[in-house]
C-alpha cells in the first residue's frame, strides 16, 4: 500500500520500509530546536540526569527569540542559562537574529528531514518538506540525550489547492479559512498536507505561513512537496535536500478537502479562539489600540511588502500603536535595502528588532485591559497578548496594516 | 517647635532613587504598591522592617538621580518620619518639601549615629544622639510655606479658593 | 558687574535686571515636558490642586517614550492617561513613538536659546546644549506649573569649565563629561549651574554637547549651558536674536569655580559600577569579559554616535555570545542612521535594533540583565540594579568606546 509524506519521513526515521497511521515507531531524529520559551526548563532536567550526554551535539540548535532584548532579570537569567550551555557544548546558538522558525528555515530545514522543535509551530517546516512538530521538554531531553524519540505515524489530511488567490486575498486567509472549517481540533494528531496546482501559484513565504497554521487547527505536522520553488528556495540557501518525498497514488488519506483558492476571500479570526473565523469585512468598525505586523507567521519580507505598499504616503491612526517586527535580521537587512522599514517608519509605525514581539504576549508591545490587538500573530487566546481582559484579531499583513491606518478593523479596499 | 524621637536605619553615600524605588515599580498604580520594593536593589528587607516613626540617617547626595517624585513618596509611605543626610540632591529635595516629607541637612550625624538606636530631633533646631547635641538649621521662608500649607497640592487647592 | 549665562537668563525672563545666584525669583515657563511614566501622576496632581484649565496648552508637550513598547500590562494605561488628559485640556503636543523625550524638545523645536524647560525628568538639563535653563522637577510642580505657569528657583551659582585643545580621535564629548563628573563627584554641582567654554567646546557640534548636558545632574547639576552660537542656530533652524546671542559668561561674571583642562589630556574611560562618578580610563579596564552592549539613550543615541559605532564595527561582528543592543534616540535619526546606510553596518554586524525609546536606560526592558552579568553601555547611569538585579554591573562609556568592546567581547580602549 502506498504512503503519504508524513509516512515516508517517518519510514525513512525509523529506518523501516513501510509505516501506517496508528503505528508507532522508534525514530532517528534529524534536527532539534529549542528556544527561549523553554530550554532553560530541559537543561534543568538535564543537570539531573545520572549520565548526562548529547547525542549528537550537531543536531541541535537553540535559539533565543521570545523575550529579546530581554524584558526582566527572570528572563535574563533564563537565556543566561541557555547562552553559558550552549557556549560549554558548543550547541548552535542564536540570539536576537530572528524568530526561530525563521531562522530554521533560512539557515537549517532540508526536505526529508523529521525535526523536533520544543515549540508547536515547528510545524512550519513542512514548506521545505520537512516533517517538524512541537514537543515538550521532555520529549526533547530525550531526543537530545539519545538521538530518538518514539512517533505516532499520523493520518493525513489532504487538501487539495486549486486556482489562484484574488489580489487582495493572502495565504494567511487560505489557512484561516482552512482552521474555520475544521475546527480548532479538527486535525488532532493528523498530518495536514497540501497539493495541488494550486500550490505553483503560492510563494515560499506563504507556504511557510500556511504549515505554520496548522497546529492550530490540532495538526501534528504540515507537509508540502518539493517543487521547484522550495527547491530553489533551498538552492539560494545553499543546502541540499536529505529526500524528496510525494504522496504515492495510492496513499489513504483520511480525509481529502477540494479547495478553489479563488473562493478564498479576507477573514479575521475574532477573539478567543482560532477557529473563530468570519469574513473580515463583519468585523469592520472594530476599535483597536494596536497592531501587529510581523511573527512567524506573517514577518517574512513578502509580508512587509504587502504592508509597505498599503500605508506608504498615508499614517498610522494616532492613537493605535502599529508595531511592525520583521521576523529574522535577513529580512530586516532586505527590507531596509527595499525602503520598506522607512516607509513604515515615516508612517508612524514603531519598528522593532527580529523577535516573537507580542505575538507571544510577555514582553514587547503588550496590551492592557480592555484593549484590542489586531494581529498577524498565531493566536488570539484570551490573554495572549497581555492583559486578561483584552481582545486579539487575526488577520492578514494587509488587514492588519488598513487597520492601523483606519484605527478600527479595515480591509486594505476600504481606505 | 516639633519634637520627637524615632529609631534609626542607617543607609551610606549617594543612595540614588533607583535603590529608593526600581524603574521597574514605577508603573505601579499607587504609592502604596511601589512601599514593598522601596530600597529593594540594596537592602530588599528594609521595606518590611521600617516601622511608623523611624528615621533614616544617610550620608552625602542622598536622593540623587532622577525626578521620580515616588522616591521621597514612597519614603513617607513607609512611616518614616524624616531624613537626615549630610546633604541631598537638588531635585529630591524639592520633591520631599512639596510632599511635606521632612528633610534635615547634618554633617556629622552620620558617622556617629548606629542603626536601631533613638534619637532625638527638635525641627530647627538640634538632633540629640548618644547624648550630645547636633544644631539643624531652619528652611527658608519659601520651603516652610510650603511645608506648613502640608504640602504644594495643599498650597495650590488654596490659591484655587479650595481649602 | 557682569553675569553669568544663568543669570542672563533669569534676568531677561524675570525682568529682575539685578537677579544673581543666591537670590529666589519666580520664573514664567517657556515649556514643559511630561514624559509617559508620570503623566497618569501629573495629571491627578493637577485636578486635585483645583485647576480647571491649563495655563498654555501649546506649552505643554507630552511624549511616550520610557514604555514604548510597552513591557508590562499596565503600562498602556500611561498612554491612555496621557490621550485623556491631552484631549480634556487641549494639548496638541503629543508624541506617542516619536524618540525620546530630551531629544525630542530640542530635534520637534520645542526648545530655544534662552528659553526656560522643566520636564518631569532628571536629564532635562539636556536643553543647556542649545542655551536653555532646563531643569528636572518632580510631578507636583510639573502640576503647578501646569496650572500657573510660574515656578520658584534659587538662581544657582555657576561653576565654569574650560576646555581648549583639540580631542584625541579615540575621544569623545562623553568621555569629557564623565571625567568631569568624575573629578567633581556625584555631588559636585549639586544646586549649581555648569557653564562650558573654550574652543574644544565651539568646534563641538550641538549633538555632542547634549551628551555633556545631559549628564550634567550625574554631578548633581541644575542646568548646564553652553553659549548659543551658529550650529545651535542651525540645529534650531532659526536666526539667533542679540539676546540670545549674548548668553555668554561674562568675563567679570562671578563663578563659585572654575576649572580648565586640555583637550589633549582627555582619555576614553568608563564610570565603573556602580556610581557614575567612579571613572577609570579604560587601559586599566581592558580585558574585563562582556556579556552585552548598550548604544542608545538620550545621552548617545544620535547620529553622529550611531556613526561612530558603525564605523568601529563596519566589516566586523559583534564577539560571539555577546549582546549588541542598538536604539536610536528618535524616529528621525533612526531614518537618517537608515538612509546613509548606518544601521545597516550595525546590523550587518548582528546588533539588534530596537525603536527609539528610552530601552534599556531606564531599565525596564530593552535588554534587561541577571546577577554575573557585565554591560557596556552608553547611557547615563549605572547605579545598582538599574539594568537588572544589583548583581549586574554596568560600566558607562563612549559609542566609540562600546562598539569596539562589543566587536572585542571584552572591555577594550578603541582605536581610531
Amino acid at each position: 500500500m502506498g504512503m503519504t509524506i508524513a509516512e515516508k519521513i517517518i519510514a525513512r526515521a525509523a529506518g523501516v520500509d513501510n509505516v501506517k497511521p496508528g503505528d508507532i515507531h522508534t525514530v532517528e531524529v534529524d534536527r532539534l530546536m529549542s528556544n527561549d520559551g523553554t530550554t532553560h526548563l530541559t537543561i534543568d532536567m538535564y543537570q539531573k540526569l545520572k549520565n548526562p550526554h548529547i547525542a549528537d551535539v550537531n543536531k541541535l540548535v537553540w535559539i533565543v527569540d521570545h523575550n529579546v532584548p530581554c524584558d526582566s532579570p527572570k528572563t535574563a537569567a533564563s537565556h543566561k542559562k541557555m547562552r553559558d550551555f550552549a557556549k560549554a557544548n558548543n550547541i548552535t546558538f542564536y540570539e536576537g537574529k530572528g524568530v526561530c522558525h525563521q531562522i530554521m528555515m533560512e539557515n537549517h530545514v532540508c526536505p526529508g528531514e523529521l525535526i523536533f522543535g520544543a515549540d508547536s509551530h515547528t510545524c512550519a517546516y513542512g514548506a521545505l518538506g520537512a516533517f517538524g512538530t512541537g514537543v515538550g521538554c521532555t520529549d526533547y531531553l530525550y531526543a537530545m540525550v539519545t538521538g530518538q524519540s518514539w512517533l505516532l505515524v499520523p493520518e493525513t489530511l489532504r487538501f487539495n489547492l486549486t486556482g489562484k488567490l484574488n489580489e487582495g486575498v493572502y495565504a494567511r486567509d487560505l489557512i484561516l479559512t482552512i482552521i474555520g472549517r475544521i475546527g480548532a481540533n479538527g486535525a488532532n494528531y493528523k498530518a495536514m498536507e497540501f497539493v495541488g496546482e494550486g500550490m505553483k501559484t503560492l510563494t515560499m513565504s506563504d507556504r511557510i505561513s500556511i504549515c505554520n497554521l496548522c497546529v492550530e487547527a490540532g495538526a501534528k505536522t504540515a507537509l508540502m512537496e518539493v517543487d521547484d520553488i522550495a527547491m530553489d528556495y533551498l538552492k539560494k540557501q545553499g543546502r541540499e535536500p536529505k529526500a524528496c518525498f510525494k504522496s504515492d497514488e495510492d496513499a489513504v488519506f483520511a480525509q481529502t478537502y477540494d479547495i478553489d483558492l479563488s473562493s478564498i476571500e479576507p477573514i479575521v479570526a475574532k477573539p478567543h479562539f482560532v477557529d473563530n473565523v468570519v469574513p473580515a469585512k463583519e468585523c469592520a468598525g472594530v476599535k483597536i489600540d494596536e497592531a501587529f505586523l510581523g511573527s512567524c507567521n506573517n514577518g517574512r519580507l513578502e509580508d512587509l511588502r504587502v504592508g509597505a505598499a498599503i500605508i506608504k504616503g498615508r499614517k498610522v491612526a494616532p492613537h493605535v500603536r502599529f508595531l511592525v517586527v520583521p521576523a529574522s535580521n535577513t529580512i530586516y537587512q532586505q527590507a531596509m535595502e527595499e525602503g520598506l522599514i522607512d516607509i513604515f517608519m515615516e508612517a508612524g509605525a514603531i519598528v522593532m528588532n527580529a523577535n516573537c514581539s507580542v505575538c507571544w504576549g510577555s514582553c514587547q508591545g503588550v496590551i492592557g485591559e480592555g484593549e484590542t490587538l489586531i494581529s498577524t500573530g498565531t493566536r488570539n487566546f484570551k490573554g495572549r497578548a497581555g492583559h486578561k481582559d483584552s481582545f486579539v484579531y487575526l488577520g492578514s499583513a494587509a488587514t492588519v496594516t488598513a487597520s492601523a491606518i483606519k484605527g478600527e478593523i479595515a480591509t486594505a479596499d476600504m481606505l | 517647635m516639633e519634637q520627637f524621637s524615632g529609631k534609626v536605619w542607617l543607609l551610606g553615600d549617594d543612595i540614588d532613587t533607583d535603590i529608593i524605588i526600581p524603574t521597574e515599580y514605577l508603573a505601579l498604580k499607587t504609592v502604596e504598591d511601589m512601599k514593598p520594593f522601596a530600597f529593594s536593589p540594596l537592602r530588599p528587607e528594609l521595606a518590611g522592617q521600617i516601622k511608623e516613626g523611624d528615621i533614616i540617617v544617610a550620608g552625602k547626595n542622598f536622593g540623587c538621580g532622577s525626578s521620580r517624585e515616588q522616591a521621597p513618596e514612597v519614603i513617607k509611605a513607609l512611616g518614616v518620619k524624616c531624613v537626615i543626610a549630610k546633604s541631598y540632591a537638588r531635585i529630591f529635595f524639592r520633591n520631599s518639601i512639596n510632599n511635606g516629607l521632612l528633610l534635615i541637612e547634618n554633617p556629622d550625624l552620620y558617622d556617629v549615629a548606629a542603626e536601631g538606636e533613638t534619637i532625638d530631633v527638635t525641627v530647627g533646631r538640634s538632633i540629640t544622639c548618644q547624648g550630645k547635641e547636633y544644631p539643624i538649621s531652619s528652611l527658608p521662608e519659601n520651603l516652610l510655606d510650603i511645608l506648613n500649607a502640608g504640602g504644594l497640592v495643599k498650597a495650590m487647592r488654596k490659591l484655587n479658593g479650595l481649602d | 558687574m557682569g553675569a553669568t549665562i544663568i543669570e542672563k537668563i533669569v534676568r531677561r525672563n524675570t525682568g529682575m535686571e539685578a537677579a544673581k545666584a543666591g537670590d529666589i525669583v519666580t520664573v514664567n515657563v517657556d515649556r514643559v515636558m511630561i514624559h509617559d511614566i508620570f503623566i497618569p501622576f501629573v495629571a491627578d496632581k493637577f485636578e486635585e490642586m483645583g485647576f480647571k484649565k491649563l495655563w498654555d496648552a501649546d506649552k505643554v508637550v507630552l511624549i511616550y517614550d520610557h514604555l514604548v513598547p510597552a513591557s508590562q500590562v499596565d503600562d498602556t494605561r500611561h498612554f491612555r492617561k496621557g490621550d485623556e488628559f491631552a484631549a480634556r485640556y487641549g494639548m496638541k503636543n503629543v508624541h506617542r513613538s516619536d524618540g525620546i523625550c530630551h531629544q525630542l524638545m530640542t530635534e520637534a523645536g520645542y526648545v530655544k536659546p534662552g528659553n526656560i524647560v522643566f520636564g518631569t525628568d532628571s536629564h532635562t538639563t539636556t536643553y543647556g546644549c542649545v542655551g536653555a535653563f532646563s531643569s528636572g522637577i518632580g510631578y507636583t510642580e510639573m502640576a503647578s506649573i501646569l496650572g500657573t505657569g510660574k515656578l520658584w528657583i534659587k538662581v544657582p551659582e555657576t561653576i565654569k569649565v574650560n576646555i581648549n585643545g583639540k580631542l584625541p580621535s579615540n575621544v569623545t564629548s562623553k568621555d569629557i563629561i564623565l571625567r568631569l563628573i568624575g573629578d567633581l563627584g556625584a555631588d559636585g554641582a549639586t544646586y549649581k549651574a555648569l557653564e562650558f567654554a573654550g574652543d574644544t567646546i565651539e568646534n563641538m557640534s550641538v549633538a555632542s554637547r547634549m551628551t555633556m548636558s545631559n549628564m550634567a545632574i550625574e554631578a548633581g547639576a541644575k542646568c548646564a549651558l553652553f553659549t548659543p552660537d551658529e550650529k545651535t542656530a542651525e540645529y534650531c533652524e532659526i536666526e539667533l536674536t542679540d539676546a540670545q546671542r549674548s548668553l555668554v559668561g561674562d568675563e567679570d561674571a562671578v563663578y563659585c569655580r572654575t576649572i580648565s583642562y586640555q583637550a589633549e589630556d582627555f582619555v576614553p574611560v568608563m564610570a565603573c559600577p556602580s556610581q557614575v562618578d567612579n571613572i577609570k580610563p579604560t587601559t586599566v579596564l581592558e580585558g574585563t569579559e562582556i556579556d552585552q552592549v548598550f548604544i542608545g539613550s538620550c545621552t548617545n543615541g544620535r547620529l553622529e554616535d550611531l556613526e561612530a559605532a558603525a564605523s568601529v564595527l563596519k566589516g566586523k561582528k559583534v564577539a560571539p555570545f555577546v549582546k549588541l543592543i542598538v536604539t536610536p534616540a528618535s524616529r528621525k535619526i533612526y531614518r537618517q542612521a537608515l538612509a546613509n546606510g548606518t544601521l545597516k553596518i550595525l546590523s550587518e554586524a548582528g546588533a539588534m535594533i530596537t525603536h527609539p525609546g528610552c530601552g534599556l536606560c531606564c531599565g525596564r526592558a530593552g535588554g534587561i540583565l541577571t546577577d554575573g552579568e557585565r554591560v557596556v553601555a552608553t547611557n547615563n547611569r549605572n547605579f545598582l540594579g538599574r539594568m537588572g538585579t544589583s548583581k549586574v554591573e554596568i560600566f558607562l562609556a563612549s559609542p566609540v568606546t562600546a562598539a569596539a568592546c562589543a566587536a572585542a567581547g571584552k572591555i577594550v580602549t578603541p582605536e581610531l
